[in-house]
């Protein structure tokens, strides 16, 4: 399957998402400059982490206007997959190909740890390769992650199943003791309406080796490749 | 002419950073204060015929870019220099 991973002045973890790709998954992955509008024929398109812009104004609001973006949006409104990992996720909020916004962490402080997150919807094609219900052990590496939506839009976002990951404790319940940044109903994923969209707060690029920690993240790539096959 | 921007986090959308500063100001005993919200304050100069054109063109600024309509509010000043 192709892959497009763009790269924003400021990305951090474009390279380790083609690593994850291309070096470890076998797929045909590489990466696209955010100042051209081709999408190189990509079947899916990630938004990767880091800080696009410094982070600037907001987090994502820079980067959401640039010239990529309209066919990102485009790709995404023909259909196409489009999976935005932590920054991303932000980036797909500011461009509103998802619903809600991420804002400053409860805690105010920068959160780097191992989190559990429980499959919501495993019928949906970034989680098919999953269980409903299963927990994944990814990392979490962010400051503002705490996601807010109205609370009409929450009610739908759960109507429609489009919580594709929630923070859990290691039982499996969504605590809050549990969310590490104060997200809206423990929020750490979410899909848009028609499921070809997904944002996420976790890495799931940086946990595809046993010897860094974990392969939960496997989970997610496998997902989408197998659903564009 | 020069507009000033304040963009501020809509209410009922939790602040952490206006509540650590509320709390940082009641333990040096100012005890009287709340509500505080910590926001943005943005100016720019601007060319524009008349100021309702200038604050219409602020507007779709604001509403485009410098504020996130989902988490945030946003009020300006037009002043011809």
């Amino acid at each position: 399957m192709k892959w497009g991973v763009v790269s924003f002045p400021g990305s951090l973890d474009d390279r380790d998402a083609l690593w994850a790709l291309r070096d470890v998954l076998g797929q045909d992955a590489a990466l696209l400059w955010h100042k051209d509008e081709s999408l190189g024929g990509a079947e899916c398109v990630v938004l990767p982490g880091g800080f696009s812009y410094g982070d600037y104004l907001r987090c994502g609001a820079i980067a959401r206007f640039s010239p990529i973006m309209k066919s990102v949006a485009r790709f995404a409104a023909d259909g196409g997959l489009v999976l935005g990992i932590c920054n991303g996720f932000q980036i797909l909020c500011e461009a509103h190909l998802l619903p809600g916004a991420l804002t400053r962490n409860r805690s105010l402080a920068f959160v780097c740890d191992f989190v559990n997150l429980r499959v919501e919807n495993a019928a949906t094609p970034f989680t098919r390769a999953a269980h409903q219900g299963e927990t994944l052990r990814l990392p979490i590496k962010h400051g503002e992650g705490c996601y807010v939506a109205p609370e009409d839009e929450l009610r739908q976002l759960e109507e429609r199943g489009q919580i594709l990951l929630r923070y859990v404790d290691a039982r499996g319940e969504a605590t809050d003791a549990a969310n590490p940044n104060g997200s809206m109903r423990s929020i750490a994923g979410v899909a848009n309406d028609r499921f070809n969209v997904f944002g996420l707060m976790p890495h799931p690029e940086h946990a595809v080796e046993a010897m860094l920690g974990g392969v939960a993240g496997r989970k997610i790539f496998e997902s989408i490749a197998g659903a564009a096959r | 002419m020069r507009a000033k921007v304040f963009v501020t986090p809509r209410r009922g959308i939790l602040d952490p950073q206006g509540r650590a500063v509320e709390g940082a100001l009641k333990s040096l005993g100012f005890g009287t204060i709340g509500n505080v919200r910590v926001g943005r304050f943005i100016t720019l100069d601007i060319d524009a015929p008349s100021r309702a054109e200038a604050e219409s063109a602020v507007r779709q600024i604001c509403e485009r870019l410098l504020a996130n309509p989902n988490i945030e509010d946003f009020s300006f000043e037009v002043e011809v220099e």
